[in-house]
């Protein structure tokens, strides 16, 4: 279960929220909406424990996540707003790189269904740079096809810069994951239905 | 945790080798700098001969410096730090293996150099083994020292500038007794007790940078 308690954070002198408290159970699925700068992406990054917050504390199951450090980020899959693409390497390198960090080592050929799923079948071998913005994306959000097994995944912006057909796919593995009993924390600017047991909405700014 | 270590050491090569101009400009750097000095001072061999360990050591300062401001910087800014920090394993053992990636890449050709561009300076053959070793306990040093200013710098303007005035005293140390291991053979005392100390600071830096350094980077990254 993940808790906020008392959750605040700034940006310079800027509060962009403070007093923030929910939690997060099996299945429940948490959409953070706000206008442009309003602290959606902060909120995220003190969810994973990449931010500290300037005031109350972020919990996994009962512990405060700051102290858990590595045995929290195994539970967790991050997809941030940067693509944490290497052009250099190619789209299947980059998912293995991605998914060995995260401690789940997949097979190749486990990868190259991945990335079919997320309709790049075909550009396994091409490197990061060839790809185009939404391809990249897509690239990225091949890691939510393989990491079933994370419970809890925190998703920054995942419609963006996709196309319908991708959109699809990505609400499809979403609705998933909610079903097999995960947690699913997203951001989005899209109206973009994903059916959850339960859903909690934010809105900031 | 090892597959993990693995992985990154991997990727950390792949990438060098995929953009080997990046290495070879670093190398190429200390291959010039240090064969400057023969033909700006002139054939005077006892002079060359003095000036040989100095010379060296610091173009493999500076070409580490070089290299440094490319250890984190690309994967701070486009989010694959972030999944570093986020990683199953232990941020510092992370770092342990980005920085013996950064060694392979940066610091290894150095000393595999060294000898060669010694004839340069017409060192005695009987310190050529003196020269590697000295190197080859001291370029890790400097990868490792080098990688807390790398996270410290992260994300700064004129970062690179910063960097070296960071860094650069903190060699002072591993110069003065890279050097003079060198020194002492030639005057024949014998290096071991410089060995020594090197690899003295080589296991210090080896269980305290790492910690720094995965500091440093949960700073830049917040």
């Amino acid at each position: 279960m993940l808790e906020a308690h008392d959750l605040a954070a700034t940006r310079g002198e800027n509060t962009l929220f403070s007093g923030l408290a929910f939690s997060l159970v099996r299945g429940a699925l948490l959409r953070v909406s706000g206008a442009n700068g309003s602290g959606k992406t902060s909120l995220l990054r003190a969810l994973c424990g990449l931010l500290a917050p300037s005031a109350g504390e972020v919990r996994w199951n009962g512990e405060n996540i700051r102290r858990l450090r590595e045995d929290y980020a195994t539970h967790l899959l991050y997809v941030g707003h940067a693509d944490a693409l290497k052009d250099d390497l190619t789209v299947a390198e980059n998912l293995e790189v991605a998914c060995s960090l995260a401690g789940l080592p997949v097979s190749a050929s486990r990868a190259t269904a991945a990335i079919e799923a997320l309709g790049l079948g075909g550009r396994e071998q091409l490197p990061a740079r060839a790809l185009s913005q939404g391809q990249r994306r897509r690239a990225v959000l091949a890691r939510l096809a393989v990491s079933e097994s994370l419970p809890l995944w925190i998703l920054d912006e995942p419609f963006a810069a996709l196309d319908a057909a991708a959109v699809e796919r990505v609400r499809s593995l979403v609705g998933g994951h909610l079903a097999r009993g995960g947690m699913v924390v997203l951001t989005t600017h899209q109206e973009a239905r994903i059916d959850a047991p339960s859903a909690t909405d934010i809105q900031l700014g | 945790m090892l597959p993990i270590l693995r992985t990154v050491i991997r990727r950390d090569l792949l990438l060098a080798w995929r953009r080997r101009s990046d290495v070879a400009t670093a190398v190429l750097f200390f291959v010039i700098v240090v064969s400057l000095f023969p033909l700006g001072i002139g054939a005077e061999p006892n002079l060359l001969r003095a000036i040989a360990p100095g010379v060296i050591w610091v173009a493999a300062l500076l070409a580490c410096m070089l290299s440094l401001t490319r250890m984190f910087a690309s994967d701070h800014a486009d989010g694959t730090l972030d999944q570093m920090l986020l990683s199953a394993a232990p941020l510092g053992m992370i770092v342990v293996a980005r920085v013996f990636a950064h060694w392979v890449v940066s610091g290894l050709p150095l000393v595999v150099l060294s000898p060669v561009l010694a004839l340069q300076f017409d060192l005695d053959q009987s310190l050529l083994g003196v020269l590697v070793l000295s190197l080859l306990l001291g370029t890790p040093i400097l990868s490792l020292v080098g990688a807390i200013g790398a996270a410290l710098t992260l994300g700064l303007r004129g970062g690179g500038f910063l960097l070296a005035l960071l860094v650069l005293p903190l060699y002072v140390p591993v110069l003065i007794i890279g050097a003079g291991a060198l020194d002492a053979a030639a005057a024949g005392l014998g290096p071991a007790a410089h060995f020594l100390v090197l690899a003295g600071l080589l296991v210090l830096a080896s269980a305290f940078t790492p910690w720094a350094i995965a500091a440093a980077l949960r700073i830049s990254a917040e």
